[in-house]
């Protein structure tokens, strides 16, 4: 059996980790490299390192922390944010990443998940979906949340899934850093659409929150952040939680 | 000096790092000729079985490792690099793989098609990287499973969808099928007990 996998997420901004609510109100909490190993060193199954400035410069800081990330740290590492073409990918890929998100990139142009899939292999290639509710369905959103896009989550992640993607990374905007608990409907209309793993994110608030994603919504990962960055929890607190509900965890 | 095989895969560099940080000296081999400064091979793996033996092929670098594994030389194979020891894969049909091991790699029958995460690792009987009995967690990425034709190498085993043969060996000859360089403390220990036994 496999078991459920505990991603610490640090958004990172020019080589400062941060965290806002609600894609809004950025705050920083820290040094993505320190983060980094206390998470690895306090059990956590993989780290997903996403770039949210997007800026050249900001690229750039996040392939050397990629980098020094990698030469230390030895669990799975996504890294995201501002990732357009295979190039970026490559990259990304050859600094030390496992595995890229894919996000508005490959809204903009699908075929992207095709190409990178081709190249690395889909086990590399997440697609990652912001969704949010609009009159009872889930709208997908690109450009961290901006930009309402034709798609409607359940049909984007089936269409990325056919096009190679290898997992899903599902964020509820709507739940995003205000700790109200995960969108269960949601994270269980796309993971019982496709056959690819679906890790669930956004709205963590408490450890009561985390199974149900798991249990209910059907997801195979959690990712979490303020959650841990807050100092609120630890890993070791997280996982003996979720296995007392009977979510298997390493 | 452990000799680790590029044949275009990806995933080549987390190993080397692994082994870096172990302190495990190691240099990255392109052909053959390279493998005579080398008294380990490592053969790492992503990536596609039919795409791998051609480059394999390509730079002779196939029947090199069939005479250093004829020769029981110490050597691990990880992932794909495993299922390379095998004589087939369903992953490339009509491919011949390196032989070592009677058997062929097939894909799993449960959902998600891909395993991808942490899964228990079995340890079967005591050997040169397990010295006990053990049951431990390693990270695997892989759709497709060696299935041997014989069972006695076996040498571990995880459960998806049904048990699979998690690693195999032979002598000083080891694969895996997960990833020890991505399998936080546990993996490094079998790396550095591997590269050091």
């Amino acid at each position: 059996m496999i078991a459920t996998r505990i991603i610490p997420c640090l958004d990172v901004d020019c080589g400062r980790v941060v965290k806002g609510v609600a894609f809004r109100d950025i705050r920083q909490v820290g040094d993505p490299v320190e983060m980094a190993r206390r998470y690895y060193q306090q059990g956590a199954d993989e780290l997903a390192f996403l770039d949210i400035g997007a800026t050249f410069r900001s690229r750039k800081t996040m392939v050397g922390i990629v980098e020094r990330v990698s030469r230390e740290i030895f669990i799975p590492l996504t890294v995201g944010g501002g990732l357009r073409s295979v190039e970026d990918v490559r990259r990304v890929l050859q600094a030390g990443a496992d595995k890229v998100s894919l996000g508005s990139a490959a809204l903009a142009d699908p075929q992207l998940l095709s190409r990178a899939a081709a190249r690395f292999g889909s086990q590399c290639v997440v697609l990652s979906i912001d969704a949010g509710r609009d009159n009872g369905a889930w709208r997908v959103y690109s450009n961290g949340g901006r930009r309402e896009t034709g798609w409607d989550a359940v049909g984007w992640a089936r269409r990325g899934e056919e096009l190679g993607a290898g997992e899903i990374l599902l964020n509820s905007i709507d739940r995003d850093g205000t700790g109200l608990g995960y969108d269960l409907d949601l994270l269980r209309g796309v993971s019982a659409a496709v056959a690819i793993p679906v890790i669930a994110s956004g709205g963590a608030g408490s450890l009561e929150q985390l199974a149900p994603a798991v249990l209910s919504g059907g997801a195979h990962a959690i990712l979490l952040a303020s959650l841990l960055h807050d100092g609120r929890q630890t890993v070791p607190e997280i996982k003996a939680f979720l296995r007392e509900q009977g979510v298997i965890c390493r | 000096m452990i000799g680790v095989i590029d044949y275009g895969a990806g995933n080549l560099h987390s190993v080397r790092k692994a082994l870096d940080y172990l302190g495990l000296a190691n240099s990255m081999i392109r052909n053959a000729g390279e493998t005579a400064a080398c008294d380990r091979l490592l053969l790492p793996g992503v990536g596609h079985f039919g795409s791998a033996m051609e480059r394999l092929q390509a730079s002779a670098m196939a029947a090199a490792l069939q005479d250093w594994l004829a020769a029981d030389r110490p050597f691990l194979g990880i992932c794909l690099g495993m299922q390379l020891l095998f004589s087939a894969s369903a992953e490339a049909p009509g491919v011949q793989g390196l032989g070592f091991f009677a058997g062929h790699a097939r894909a799993y029958a449960c959902r998600p098609r891909l395993q991808i995460g942490w899964n228990r690792v079995h340890a079967a009987r005591p050997s040169a990287i397990w010295q006990n009995t053990v049951s431990e967690y390693h990270y695997y990425v892989n759709g497709y499973h060696a299935v041997p034709a014989d069972r006695s190498i076996v040498a571990a085993v995880s459960d998806y969808g049904g048990e699979f043969a998690a690693a195999v060996q032979c002598g000083r000859v080891w694969g895996v099928q997960f990833h020890p360089e991505k399998s936080a403390a546990c993996g490094l220990d079998l790396l550095r007990r591997w590269g050091t036994s």
